[in-house]
């Protein structure tokens, strides 16, 4: 994971992520299947170890309180998801 | 309250600029069946539901539609970028160049601008869950349409992304739908 492209970890960010809201949805409805559910929390398990090497990297993905930042304030830096990268 | 988060749902690979294409997929920004209503609409009626699963439902979806709002926002923007205003102006996009230039404005195709008329919030969940299917199947419609016109793979992959996201909730919908039933007829409700 350490040594991925910031294009292909933010893949694999979305990839994950994408998992576990389609989950959540299905929870939604069938909040009693346990399966789904602990699918859903190794999701969430995976995500965080994945978006801490993301922030380390290339700074905060959120805003408000859910990310630290580096010196100085990146949470404003270039690329803004509707530009490319690279 | 939301917070943002700094990336797409889904990738978006816009290889070259295609004003044709802009001008057709704003639509699912800011037409009738576009992404924005859908946000708008989940996000009203959730605080008049009766069941759990549909509020939290109702959140959800409202909340994933804006995330949709952002990715075809992106793909007009991007689509847009490098492009003259000659080229726009041969392409019939003179008058949108002189009011908005390249900026993303929630319109339809035709630039009508977005109206909250698009959608309905009764305070019924059985009406309001029925305009949600059906406002899934419009959208998975218009994608539909919006994928017959162009050939490029970069367009085409984002656009089966986003259909594919209508048919989900509309599935999940459904579920709800059968939930508000089950309530309504293990005791009277109204």
């Amino acid at each position: 994971m350490q040594e991925m492209t910031r294009k292909d970890l933010m893949r694999k960010i979305q990839e994950v992520e994408f998992k576990a809201l389609d989950l959540n949805l299905y929870l939604d409805t069938h909040p009693k299947n346990m399966e789904a559910l602990m699918e859903y929390n190794r999701c969430v398990y995976e995500l965080e170890q994945l978006k801490k090497i993301y922030e380390m990297k290339y700074g905060p993905l959120l805003n408000f309180g859910f990310s630290p930042s580096q010196y100085p304030w990146r949470w404003i830096n270039d690329p803004w998801p509707w530009e490319q990268i690279e | 309250m939301w917070i943002y988060e700094k990336k797409l749902q889904y990738p978006v690979n816009i290889k070259c600029k295609d004003i044709r294409m802009a001008k057709y997929l704003i639509t699912q920004f800011g037409g009738p069946d576009g992404e924005l209503g859908a946000a708008m609409r989940y996000l009203s009626q959730r605080y008049t539901m009766p069941t759990e699963k549909a509020k939290a439902l109702l959140t959800d979806i409202g909340t994933e539609e804006l995330a949709h709002v952002e990715i075809i926002s992106t793909m007009v923007y991007q689509l847009l970028k490098d492009t003259t205003a000659e080229e726009l102006e041969e392409a019939g996009l003179g008058s949108q160049y002189v009011q908005h230039g390249r900026a993303i404005y929630p319109q339809d195709a035709n630039g009508i601008p977005w109206t909250a008329a698009y959608m309905q919030s009764t305070a019924d969940p059985i009406t309001d869950l029925h305009e949600d299917l059906a406002a899934e199947q419009k959208a998975r419609t218009t994608y539909e349409h919006l994928l017959n016109l162009t050939d490029d793979p970069g367009i085409k992959d984002a656009l089966r992304f986003l259909r594919e996201r209508e048919i989900v909730h509309y599935q999940r919908f459904g579920e709800a739908l059968m939930d508000v039933y089950e309530l309504k007829n293990s005791k009277k409700y109204y």
